[in-house]
Parts: structure tokens; sequence; C-alpha cells
């Protein structure tokens, strides 16, 4: 938990306390990354506006080094910042003033562990390879680092390869939003799982964007 | 302005007959050089025609005078030396008295030097003895009445007739009697012929002429040089105050010299930095503004969400505390929300007046829209009893920022739910080619027509005296204006006392469209319809006979819309209504299975 306001920070803690979490309070920007190696969290809630090192810095430091859920708290949701800690690395956005139900809520999702469905074994999506169980994405063997995040992304695609996905499904289903949310979070991961599994992402193969609906996985090859 | 209307009223072609004098017309009153020009040249031309007469008229009086004497002495002279010739002579006995006249008479025309300085004529009872060429008709006959009763030397102005071809000139001529002794009486007439006079005359007036026609081309040469001097700076002006007026504070005029023009410019000039200094201080007190609306937004926002957290504690405790702490937890928490919504609302103004806003369009059917509005406020119209129907029969896919339209919608819905006292409130989605409208109508306290426009004012209340019950922000419809004219769409608002309200936001299809006319019209449908009916004084004809529309048009109170205009009247709200008379309401269609639909 990385934020300079004593007062939000110690409530923030009552209220993940009460929810059985174990928060853990880094006020400054230049110490988070030390704080993050030292307690190895199961995720990050990081506010944007910190003094030193501000937030996106933070995230894209955390992200070259870990896969952990990052979920940005920001004061300003409609700013460039939303975006460029999106693209940064963070997995989703809790806008102040949130409540406390909806940070629980959104925690709870990028924590959440596929519990169903542990029938399935792989999927094959383009030439690549899911193993659900593994969390695990191959290419021809190669196994590709994915965020729990870009892996649910990818798996909501690769179930349903018949189905296009409107940004809002997919929403629902990755972020767990019942209500309409921002299709910024949608635009920028697909461009990131993109990088990560396309051979060229300027011409996706596995995940293709369809014109004025949304998303759907690529053709089988 | 001027120059547009004029140049808009030529260019339609009004028809060849009219269009003739307009252009001269049009000239005239667009171009000061011409009309200086004109001027001066008609000025000139009169001064000097004026001049050219006096003169020609000075000139010619005087040649004439001089003329006058000089015939007077040589007619003397002439006349004394034939007296005394005939005196000495003697024709006493001379069978031929004409010979010697004639050769007297030839020997005068030939004395005048042969150069037909003048001619002579003597006339004896009915003889008539010629020397040159002259005609005796050109002695004029007033003349000879006056020369047979006097013995003076007389004088009168005469065309001079020749007895060949020659044209005639203008002459004087001199006449008196002659005595010739033991014969008796005669007249000699001296003939002078002006042709040199005339001449002279003639000369003098082909100069004047010429002089004044070459210095009418050089004064209007040379106002037309002023005019271009004076003209030049003003339309140098003109184009810095247009420039300036467009925006370019930047733009100075060029101050050359001391006179008056310089000092027009060096007006021009501090007035444009003026105006440059005022604006850019507005500008920088607005942006100051602006970020500190925005920054006060932002820094509300981290303590808000401990307050926020500390009152769901609380709020979930509240079953432990005593009954006063508990509803405290409770306010305290509603509250909160509006709190919220308000912060909201009021930072999205200021991104509205900072000019931060800008449309996300993607393509959206506006019904599926209006489905989720009206989910999102099921519950509160559930609430307040309010039975909402959705009449939108046909597709209503327009390029839009969904985001925006659904909270222009949302808060439509919620004020009509709001102000519509528990009565049905309909929703109509319509589309043409260009436009969707969708018409938010309820049937609760209305407003006054004046005030069509002011529920658009930020924290502007209808009737202060009047509780809030869902307690909106209060900018709600101002953030719904904002968002309509980022659209480049209309949101209009209807209203009478009693009679409810109908708001509605027109959209153009494509993004950066623009609407002429929306497809619904200002004035509800319903009302539109009945007064129809009432106006023909029977029920609405065979427009459409399907009985939605007698169940649209019998819902309104028909004894309000016996004052006449109200339905026809529009209020004073920007756009004009489309014409209510010709829309067929084949739309409404508030089948139960719609009202069922929009109750979900």
């Amino acid at each position: 938990m990385v934020d300079d306001d004593a007062a939000l920070a110690e409530m923030l803690s009552l209220v993940l306390r009460n929810e059985g979490f174990e928060p853990i309070w880094c006020a400054h920007g230049d110490k988070a990354v030390e704080a993050y190696h030292d307690a190895r969290p199961d995720l990050v809630l990081l506010d944007l506006m910190l003094p030193g090192k501000d937030g996106v810095a933070i995230c894209r430091e955390l992200r070259a080094e870990s896969l952990v859920p990052i979920v940005m708290l920001t004061a300003k949701s409609d700013t460039i910042d939303v975006v460029a800690g999106l693209e940064a690395g963070a997995d989703d956005y809790v806008a102040k003033p949130f409540k406390a139900k909806e940070l629980i809520a959104r925690i709870k999702t990028r924590l959440r562990r596929s519990p169903e469905e542990v029938d399935q074994e792989t999927l094959r999506i383009g030439d690549l390879v899911i193993n659900v169980d593994g969390h695990t994405v191959k290419r021809n063997g190669a196994a590709i680092q994915l965020t729990p995040l870009e892996f649910d992304l990818l798996l909501a695609l690769a179930r349903k390869p018949w189905q296009v996905f409107s940004r809002e499904v997919l929403l629902e289903q990755v972020w767990g939003y019942r209500h309409a949310a921002d299709t910024r979070l949608v635009n920028v991961h697909v461009q990131r799982l993109r990088s990560k599994i396309e051979r060229d992402p300027e011409h996706p193969e596995i995940v293709v964007t369809v014109r004025g609906i949304g998303y759907k996985a690529g053709e089988q090859t | 302005m001027r120059r547009a209307l004029t140049g808009a009223d030529s260019g339609a072609g009004t028809g060849a007959s009219r269009a003739w004098w307009r252009l001269p017309v049009e000239w005239w009153w667009q171009s000061l050089p011409l009309r200086v020009i004109s001027s001066v040249f008609g000025a000139s031309v009169i001064v000097l025609v004026l001049g050219g007469f006096l003169l020609m008229r000075q000139a010619s009086l005087g040649v004439m005078e001089a003329k006058r004497e000089s015939v007077g002495i040589e007619a003397r002279q002439a006349l004394d030396a034939a007296q005394q010739q005939l005196n000495s002579a003697d024709l006493t006995g001379d069978p031929n008295p004409d010979k010697k006249l004639t050769e007297l008479a030839l020997r005068f025309a030939n004395r005048s030097g042969g150069s037909d300085q003048y001619d002579v004529i003597i006339i004896s009872g009915g003889q008539t003895t010629t020397a040159g060429d002259v005609a005796a008709t050109s002695v004029p006959d007033n003349l000879r009445a006056q020369v047979a009763t006097s013995d003076d030397l007389l004088m009168a102005p005469t065309e001079v007739i020749y007895r060949d071809d020659t044209e005639p000139v203008p002459g004087i001529a001199a006449g008196s009697g002659l005595t010739l002794p033991g014969t008796g009486r005669y007249e000699i007439y001296f003939i002078f012929p002006l042709t040199q006079q005339v001449n002279i005359l003639g000369v003098l007036q082909t100069a004047v002429i010429t002089t004044g026609a070459i210095l009418v081309v050089l004064l209007t040469f040379i106002a037309a040089l002023v005019a271009r001097q004076v003209v030049v700076p003003i339309r140098a002006a003109r184009r810095a105050a247009e420039s300036l007026a467009s925006g370019n504070l930047d733009d100075r005029m060029k101050v050359r010299g001391r006179d008056d023009l310089a000092r027009l410019a060096t007006s021009m000039n501090y007035m444009a930095s003026e105006l440059q200094k005022q604006i850019s201080q507005l500008e920088e007190l607005s942006r100051v503004q602006q970020r500190f609306v925005s920054d006060v937004s932002h820094e509300l926002r981290t303590p808000l969400t401990t307050v926020r957290m500390a009152a769901e504690v609380l709020y979930e405790a509240r079953d432990d505390f005593d009954p006063i702490a508990a509803r405290s937890a409770e306010l305290l928490q509603t509250e909160l929300d509006r709190f919220e919504a308000l912060l909201t609302d009021l930072l999205e103004i200021s991104r509205f007046d900072a000019g931060a806003a800008v449309l996300s369009v993607s393509e959206v059917d506006l019904r599926d829209i209006v489905t989720r509005v009206l989910d999102g406020t099921a519950q509160l119209a559930e609430t307040s009893g309010s039975q909402i129907r959705v009449h939108a029969p046909e597709p209503a896919v327009a390029e839009v920022d969904a985001r925006r339209i659904e909270r222009v919608l949302r808060n439509l819905v919620v004020n009509a739910i709001e102000h519509g006292e528990g009565r049905p409130i309909d929703i109509l989605v319509v589309a043409d080619d260009h436009a969707i409208a969708v018409a938010v109508r309820d049937h609760g306290f209305g407003f006054e027509a004046a005030q069509a426009k002011l529920v658009f004012h930020r924290f502007w209340r209808g009737d202060p005296a009047r509780a809030r019950t869902v307690g909106g922000t209060g900018l709600g419809l101002a953030i719904s204006m904002e968002d309509a004219n980022l659209h480049r769409g209309w949101l209009t608002a209807w209203g009478r006392p009693g009679m409810g309200a109908q708001f509605r936001l027109t959209v153009p299809r494509r993004a950066g469209g623009v609407i002429e006319s929306s497809p619904l019209p200002l004035v509800p449908r319903d009302l539109v319809l009945s007064t129809l009916a009432d106006g023909i004084g029977k029920p609405v004809p065979a427009l459409d006979p399907a009985p939605a529309v007698d169940s649209e048009a019998q819902r309104s109170d028909p004894t309000k819309l016996g004052s006449g205009p109200v339905a026809a009247g529009s209020s004073p709200a920007s756009p004009p209504p489309a014409a209510p008379s010709p829309v067929p309401p084949s739309p409404v269609s508030p089948s139960p299975s719609d009202a069922a639909g929009a109750q979900r």
C-alpha cells in the first residue's frame, strides 16, 4: 500500500485488516520498490501522486521485475496519468473517492485464482498453448510470462474462440465490473498482451480487433 | 455587413431587369474612393463648364465690341469718301447712273484691300448694285427700314449670305442714305463678315474645351490619389481591426508620420495592446480559477476517501449504536454520496470550462443507452411511482460519446422522475437521416415558458420553496447542456405550469455533423396532437388512425389546452421547434409490452 496520506493509509489498513488482508504501508515513492522487495506482497495498491518517485515510475519498475497485480489509486481519473499508469503495467485503477467495498472487490478480483473449470487442461489459441491449471502460456515450448490479468484476458478470449467480446463484456469477465466502466482498461491491456504474445503486434493474429464491437480470438493455425 | 448582404442579394440573381442598376449602386456604397472620385469628377465638370461658358461669353463680347467700333469707323470713312465722290462726280445727264454706282461700289470694295474686309451694296429704288460676292439679302430688313428714314450711319448684326455656295457667316451690316445730286437718294450698305472673329472664337473655344477636359482628368486623378492616400491607411486599420477581432491579438498597424492617419494607427495599436492585455489577464484569471477548482476537487478527494470509508465502517456498525448515533451514521453516509456527486459535477464543469472535455465517439444505438439509463433509475422510478414508457420503434444508431449521452439521459430521466409527481414519464427516441432526438416528457409541475433557458443554468432552482427530494447537485442540466454542445447537438427544454415539461436532446448521426432540424418537435407531441384536434373541432383526422394517438391526445387535460397558443407558442429556447403539425405520430406506441420493458 503506497500512499503518502497517513489518515487514508490508516483507514485503509483498518478496512483491509477487517477483510483479512495484511497491509504494509509505504509513504514515500523512493522506498516503494524496496518495501516491495522486503515484503513480497500479493498485490500492490499504488497512489499515483507521491513524494519522490511517482506512481507511474514505480509501476514500471515493479512490472519490470514482477507479475504482481497492481491497482492504482488515483484522484484524477480523467487525466493522462491513468493511461500512463495502465501502460506502465497497472492492472486496474480505483478513482478517489472510492467506497471500501469497491476497493475490496477490485482487490479480490485481482487475487482470484481461477477456481472454476479445473477440468480443462490445455487450450489452444493461434499457435499458443495455454495451460489453465499451470497458469502458463507457451509458444513452441517456450514459456511467455504474463501477468495474472493478462492471462485472464487471454483465457477469456481463448475459451470461446467463436465469440466476439465487447469491451464491456471483457470488463465484466476479467476485471469484475458489473456496470460499465472505463474501456481504456481493455484497450491498454490488449495492447500490452499483444506486445507479449503476438509475433507482430502491429498486425495481431491472436487477439483480433473487431471494428466497432470489440475483440476475438484469432483463427486457429 | 452591408457588403455581405448586398453581395448575397445580387448574387441571388433577382432578375436582369432589376440587377442592372444594383451593381453600380452597390459599388457606390462599397467604395469610398469611387465616391470621392465621382464627386470630384462631377464637381469639376460643372465648375469647368460654367467657367468655360463665362470665359467664352466674355471673350466674344470683347471681340465683337472691338469689331463694332472698327466697323463704325471704317463705314463712316467709306461713306464720307463715297459722298464726296458722288458730290464731285457729274452724273447729270448720265444715262446710266447705275454704272457709276457700280464702279463706285467696286472701288470701295477694292479699296478695302481686296481682303474682303467688307463688301458694298448700293440700293436705289428697285435696283441693287453689289460689289464682292455678298447677296443683297444679307442686309436685314429692319436695317433697311431704319436707313430709309434716317441719314445717320446705322449698324445691325446680320448673317452674310454669299451668292456662290460659300457657307453664310455672321457679320455686321452698316448702312446709310447717300444723296446723289440730281438723281436722288440711294442706300449704301457695308457688309463686314466676321469670319476672322468667328475663327478666333472657335480656336479659343477649342482651347477652353481641351484645357477643361485635361483639367477634369487631372483633377480626377488627383482625387484618386488623395482618396487612395486616405483610404489605404483606413483599409489597413479595418484589416487590423478585423484581424484583432478574429483573435490575432499580436497584429499591429504600421505607424508612419505624425498625421491624423498615423494617430489613428497609434490609437488602433493602443487599443489592440490594451485588449490583448485585458484578454490575457482574463484568460490567466480564468485559467487560474479553473486550475483552482480542479485542484480543490482533487485535493478534496483523498480526505473524502478517508471520511467515506470511516463513514462506511460506522454505517455498517450502526446496529450496535444508540438510535441517535445510528441515524447520524446513516445521514453521514447519504450526505457523503451527495457531497461526492457534487464534487464530481463540479470537476466536470471545470473540465468543460477549461475546454479540456473531449468526445470519444463510437457508434451506438441510443435505445441501448436508454435501456441502461432506465436500468439505473428503475429503483428511483419505483420509489416515486412514475411509470416510464419508452417509445422507440426503430434503431437509432449514431456516433456519440456513449458515456456522455448516458449521463445526459440519466440526468433528464432523474429530473423527470423528480419533478414528475409520480405521473407517467414518456421517453421518445426518433431518428431521421441526419439526427436522432430523444425526448423525455413528464407530466409534473412544469415550469414557466420563460424559464426554458434558465433551467440549464448552474445551480438554478425553479421554485426555491419546493423541497428537493432526490437531491441533485444543481449542475446536472448544466453539464448535460455542455455534453450536448460537445456533440454539436441541441438540448432544449419545454415547459408550462401544470402541463409538465419535455426535454429534448438532438444529436447528429455522424460525429461533427450539423443539425438543421430535430426529428422531434420541441413541444410535446401529445399537446401538438390534441391542439390540432381542438383546432379542427374533431378528433385527430386520418393522419394516423392508430389508437396510440388517441390515448396520447387524451392524456393531457383538454381544459388547459383551451388557452390556445400555449402549445403552439414555442419557448424561447435556442433552436426553433420543428414544424409540429405534419409529424406523423407513428413511433408512438405505448403498448403494455414497451412499458413493461421500460420498467425492468
